[in-house]
């Protein structure tokens, strides 16, 4: 991969394709196995990522690292200090930073304090901040993940502006049309490797998405309908505004979904599934209905919702679905906490537990010592598998699974699949959301796709193949 | 069940030595600080300390720690923390004295009239904080820290304007004195069948038995409930336990409350059982030195039981200190060099089960 002076670079690619280890190698927080990295010609060699801001090169994080009880200058010169005896000089870094606002056009107040600013201007102070430490290779993780229409607009524009005054950007993105937009070059990695490297004026959004997947992947196995009649889980307009009211994070969402079926909730991450999965389960206040076999259970609380027959794999194993500082017998507790057999009445059968986690642990094939391990020594393949085997064992007649098998390997892959499947065949409805587009395909009925909290696009999985899918997603016509 | 190892004990033991040697070593500085021998002045604590009247006493002092820090522990197992036990046990202790004084009633009755009272006051206080934390986001160790002064404060206030009688012939301020129903027997008679002799001037409070059964309800409750269940996922992992199905608003607000009702009995057992009125002499100070007890017993009943002696046990020896001119204080320097090794310590073995847990299951992974 080369990235010229004065251009914009995207680097695209699907989640766990290999961006962000790019990315990490580039700004000094991983080593590389092999391989060289040239600035202006000389090799470098980053040990962390002080090595690579001596180098020029900045980074401006999908997350914003900022001081919110700091002002816009302060936030700036954190760490870099323009010193005036053992005072700092506050009067040479608001010139500078003035300066540095006039030219790339990235307009700021120095003194507002950060928390009253929106995402956006945060997002510039980030940019200033970069700049301010003398970087001319500019990289930005997701820069646009956070951002309303207007605020990328004006990105964009910033972006241009830099680019006029001779800087390299690398531009990391899973957002084809907005790299369209704005990069000169795009480089597409697939699962570590680099697969191409084109010119943005010589190619579509739909090229990129089929670079993006990889044509060559295996189809997936085709499994009968198993849809029976009755309507297990039933959205009507369902809608989570902001807590601002500002806007909806996802908007007027309605579906239904019978018992063993399989729908399947296709979009790049942050368009609302994450909301979406939340309203089901009660965790986040919403408008409109939700009804859960024939009954409206709106007024359920999440623990309602749960003994009612609702099972959930969170998408984010160690924060919400694990104590991890406690043995795997009470993590088999959590969210089972009301019923048999883990309590007989209000009080815990520790014994009932205890020899219920062996079975799961059995039938999951959970590597571990025993129930007494602790679950912060599990490998992220048997925690996620303790997790599937823990939600599976009530029977749910809804699953809400956010990203099933990430992270782990191809054998508990393939058994957590064919679990799904047993428990579909069963007549249990099933909620998918992945970044896995064959697993999307091969799992589900029905596919959604979600785009910026609403539904855009209902598709047929048999007639949708990945690179069909990966264009949906991504908003490309 | 596999039976425990040998190395398995081992660890077990190695958190409590080491803190042990490490906190010995860190007081016999501080004795030596003050040109005295360290081993002579742990033979006169021992000797002391050990004298069956001083054991009794070690039992009284040791009763309200443990309560004290079981109200503390209920906090720390939800992942909250109330520092405001002071000013709950403060408020608890003249309020139900004072109004306990007031009326009669069948004598145990009388004494279930006079816990009601402390536990609501106790309870209310803490409410406040509760209240500020669920509703407002505020952190409850700020605000019990706060209302902690303004509990001293008022309780100190109220007493010397309102609630005190002057005694005759002493210039002792006290709460009118409950009727004996209000009282709680001592536990030497019964002692006494069991082959303690009488010791001069030695008795031990009736409520240490209420702390015992607080205790094993406590162990019940936090080990064996569905309430205790969710008290310890809200601890171990917040966001989990909200998904799992547990309010957080709700536990938070009844941990705090349940811990300030607990924390409104524990200024008792010495009113109960010696001075029956709330008095200028009310010891202070057991509401912090409880967060240690708590901290030091891991937030177990038995554990605390045994730093709440080990606690009350220095505190009574350390007494004899003055004989051989050695600053009795020496024991808060024991008490915080056995808190902090101790916290140091099961910290470190912790660590270290964990990576014996990873390679044990390296080796299953690879079979």
């Amino acid at each position: 991969m080369k990235v010229e002076t004065g251009t914009v670079h995207a680097l695209v690619g699907e989640n766990g394709a290999g961006k962000s280890t790019v990315m990490k190698i580039l700004y000094g927080m991983q080593r590389p196995d092999g391989g060289e990295i040239l600035v202006n010609g000389q090799s470098v060699n980053f040990k962390n990522p002080n090595d690579a801001i001596e180098a020029n090169i900045g980074m401006v994080h999908q997350h914003f690292m900022l001081a919110d009880n700091f002002t816009v200058l302060e936030n700036i010169i954190l760490g870099a200090e323009p010193k005036h005896g053992i005072t700092i000089d506050f009067a040479a870094a608001r010139k500078k930073v003035a300066d540095m606002s006039a030219a790339y056009g990235l307009d700021v107040d120095p003194d507002i304090l950060v928390e009253e600013l929106g995402v956006g201007q945060r997002q510039r102070v980030e940019i200033l901040k970069v700049l301010y430490r003398g970087a001319r290779i500019l990289i930005f993780d997701e820069p646009t993940a956070v951002l309303v229409p207007q605020e990328v607009d004006d990105l964009f524009n910033a972006l241009k502006g830099l680019r006029a005054e001779g800087m390299a950007i690398i531009f990391i993105s899973h957002k084809l049309d907005e790299v369209l937009r704005v990069a000169d070059d795009v480089t597409v990695v697939r699962a570590g490797s680099t697969v191409a490297e084109v010119k943005s004026k010589n190619v579509t959004a739909r090229q990129l998405a089929e670079l993006m997947v990889g044509s060559e992947l295996p189809q997936p196995t085709t499994h009968g309908d198993t849809r029976r009649p009755e309507v297990t889980l039933s959205l009507k307009d369902v809608s989570v505004p902001t807590k601002s009211g500002s806007r909806d994070l996802i908007s007027h969402i309605s579906f239904d979904l019978q018992a063993g079926e399989v729908i399947g909730i296709a979009g790049v991450e942050g368009n609302g599934q994450a909301e979406l999965v939340e309203a089901i389960m009660g965790l986040r206040e919403y408008t409109g209905q939700i009804e859960f076999k024939g009954e409206n259970i709106d007024h359920y609380t999440v623990a309602h919702r749960h003994d009612a027959g609702i099972g959930l794999i969170p998408e984010d194993r160690q924060r919400q679905a694990l104590m991890m500082a406690s043995p795997l017998w009470e993590n088999r507790i959590l969210g089972h906490q009301r019923s048999k057999p883990v309590m007989r009445g209000f009080i815990l059968d520790k014994k009932a537990t205890i020899a219920d986690t062996r079975v799961i642990m059995d039938e999951f094939d959970v590597r571990a010592p025993g129930p007494h391990t602790l679950a912060a020594a599990l490998s992220g393949g048997n925690q996620q598998k303790f997790i599937v085997g823990r939600e599976m064992s009530k029977a749910p007649a809804l699953l809400v699974a956010s990203h099933p098998t990430r992270g782990v390997d191809v054998g508990a892959q393939a058994a957590i699949w064919e679990e799904l499947r047993r428990a579909r065949e069963k007549g249990m409805a099933v909620v998918l959301i992945s970044a896995d587009l064959e697993e999307l395909i091969g799992m589900s009925d029905r596919l959604l796709v979600m785009l910026r909290g609403a539904i855009t696009a209902e598709l047929n999985p048999q007639k949708t193949t990945p690179e069909q899918l990966g264009s949906a997603m991504t908003g490309a016509k | 069940m596999k039976k425990p190892s040998i190395s398995q004990i081992l660890l077990a033991l190695a958190a409590p030595v080491a803190a042990a040697v490490v906190s010995i070593v860190i007081s016999s500085l501080a004795v030596l600080a003050s040109k005295k021998s360290p081993v002579e002045a742990y033979k006169t604590m021992w000797e002391f300390g050990t004298q069956a009247g001083s054991l009794l006493e070690v039992l009284n002092t040791a009763t309200p720690y443990y309560i004290a820090a079981i109200a503390i522990a209920v906090t720390f197992r939800a992942g909250l923390f109330n520092i405001g036990v002071e000013g709950q046990l403060r408020l608890g202790a003249l309020f139900s004295s004072y109004f306990a004084a007031k009326f009669v009633l069948p004598p145990v009755l009388h004494v279930l009239a006079l816990f009601l009272i402390a536990m609501t006051v106790g309870g209310l206080w803490a409410a406040i904080a509760a209240y500020l934390k669920v509703k407002r986001g505020v952190s409850e160790v700020i605000s019990t820290i706060m209302l902690n002064s303004l509990a001293v404060g008022m309780t100190s206030f109220l007493f010397s304007q309102y609630f005190a009688e002057i005694t005759e012939g002493s210039n002792n301020l006290t709460t009118k004195v409950l009727p004996p129903s209000a009282h709680i027997p001592d536990l030497m008679p019964l002692l006494n069948k069991l082959g303690v002799e009488d010791q001069p001037g030695g008795g031990v409070y009736g409520m240490l038995l209420i702390a015992i059964a607080l205790g094993i309800a406590f162990w019940f409750i936090v080990n064996r409930t569905r309430f205790g269940f969710e008290l310890r996922a809200s601890g171990a992992n917040p966001i989990a336990a909200r998904v799992s199905g547990v309010n957080s608003k709700k536990m938070t607000f009844i941990a705090l409350v349940t811990s300030g009702a607990i924390a409104g009995l524990s200024g008792l057992p010495t009113i109960l059982g010696d001075t029956h009125s709330y008095t200028m002499g009310f010891r202070s100070g057991i509401g912090f030195s409880a967060i240690a007890v708590a901290l030091l017993g891991r937030n177990g009943a038995v554990g605390m039981a045994f730093s709440a002696l080990l606690f009350g046990f220095l505190e009574v020896s350390s007494r004899a200190l003055e004989l051989i001119d050695i600053a009795p204080e020496t024991y808060v320097i024991m008490q915080g060099s056995i808190l902090l090794s101790s916290v140091i310590a099961y910290e470190v073995v912790r660590r270290y089960k964990i990576t014996l847990q990873s390679k044990e299951l390296a080796k299953v992974v690879a079979a």
